[in-house]
């Protein structure tokens, strides 16, 4: 026993390819419950790969994926849904609204996905835009919405049904620097306060000086700087 | 936080706002420019002393009262026109760090010593600091976070410097070898 928590969410020398272009090359890495993990890297070193592949989105060609001390690689796809729908949130770099939909159904959308009614799922959506910081927008559609506040729309969604892991790819990469800072400030306060474990691609500094740890992944293998300069 | 030339126009801009006494001086530095790293009353009394010798400030009459004697400070003309000089002028961008991160890359390359690793390790050390600043910024008012963002775009700015090296270290060592 080495006394450290067992990691809720971890990957074991996956292998993922994409035609003949080998985007992850035996890349490992553990998080722990409640972790902040930033996962930097230069563009096209694999890091949102390892992220889909975390995720459950991607199925590596060779290595292992374990959640909670089930294998993700092997499960069939439905259970696999299920639990990215239950048990995961997701942030991406542009919000990804659905444009059809006010603000608040938007918010709510994971919990209707996963059988709630419309009422109580708007209820659990609503005190999302106090705390954002987005109130008075809850029937604006994403095209009424500036880019800043349709992330903070998107987190919201990301984090309404009380996900145990956040996955946030490059989560600021379409804001300026302000508004990037003010996604990031409420992004930490409100997964510290939910204790949700977040994995963040990024590769902006900035950004990553958020996250409690960071890992390098370069050439499709991840490399622990804390480690290094320890 | 400031480096030690700037103390001295920096009290004699607090002395601009309003004439002070020495301790009312230190109270303000270290609540508007200390940041958690104070400065001395030594220093504060030093700095004092030397202004009035050079007549950018005048010491007041000793003022009896309790406690020991104390004196109020007033900025003189010559004082003002030092803190107005230094406020127009832009301060010298200071390449001291750079240097020495490219004193230390070419060199590990000379000795053929892991470049690479340093490099790394330069990395870790940057966003420590990054992530003590953005705590700071985090739990800090609004002067504690334009402090820190100095500090974060600075350091950035390293950082990037430390990617575009480490991506280009073979050249680096083939011009370094000749």
């Amino acid at each position: 026993m080495t006394g450290k928590p067992a990691p809720i969410i971890e990957a074991r020398g996956v292998e993922k390819s994409f035609g003949h272009t080998p985007a992850l090359r035996g890349a490992t890495i553990a998080v722990a419950r409640g972790e902040i993990l930033a996962v930097m890297g230069p563009s096209g070193s694999g890091k949102s790969t390892l992220l889909h592949c975390l995720a459950g989105i991607l199925i590596p060609d060779e290595g292992e994926v374990w959640f909670d001390g089930s294998r993700l690689d092997t499960m069939p796809e439905g259970k696999r849904s299920d639990l990215r729908r239950d048990r995961f949130g997701f942030v991406f770099q542009f919000g990804q609204l659905v444009p059809e939909l006010t603000a608040e159904e938007n918010v709510a959308l994971p919990l209707l996905l996963s059988g709630v009614r419309r009422g109580p799922a708007l209820a659990e959506a609503r005190p999302w835009f106090g705390r954002l910081g987005l109130d008075g927008l809850e029937g604006r559609r994403s095209g009424e919405l500036s880019g800043g506040q349709a992330q903070r729309v998107a987190l919201a969604r990301g984090l309404v049904a009380r996900p145990e892991v956040l996955f946030a790819d490059e989560p600021t990469g379409s804001l300026d620097s302000m508004s990037g800072e003010l996604v990031m400030r409420l992004l930490t306060a409100a997964v510290r306060e939910q204790g949700t474990t977040v994995i963040l691609v990024t590769h902006e500094a900035r950004v990553a000086a958020y996250a409690g740890r960071e890992v390098v992944v370069r050439d499709g293998m991840v490399g622990s700087l804390t480690e290094v300069a320890q | 936080m400031l480096s030690g030339m700037s103390v001295p126009l920096t009290l004699l801009g607090l002395l601009e706002r309003e004439p002070s006494h020495g301790y009312e001086l230190k109270r303000d530095y270290d609540a508007f420019f200390g940041r958690g790293k104070p400065v001395s009353f030594g220093q504060v009394y030093g700095t004092l002393s030397r202004l009035a010798r050079d007549g950018k400030a005048i010491a007041g009459p000793a003022e009896h009262g309790e406690g020991p004697e104390r004196r109020r400070y007033v900025i003189t003309e010559q004082g003002a026109s030092d803190v107005e000089r230094w406020l127009a002028e832009p301060a010298e961008p200071e390449l001291h760090l750079q240097s020495v991160l490219f004193a230390k890359v070419v060199l590990a390359l000379m000795l053929d010593r892991p470049a690479a690793r340093y490099l790394d390790m330069q990395r870790a050390a940057h966003l420590a600091r990054m992530r003590e600043l953005t705590e700071q910024i985090q739990n800090g008012g609004v002067l504690d976070t334009v402090l820190a963002d100095y500090g974060l775009y600075h350091m950035e700015a390293d950082l990037r410097w430390i990617d575009h090296t480490a991506a280009r270290l073979d050249m680096i060592a083939k011009a370094v070898h000749g």
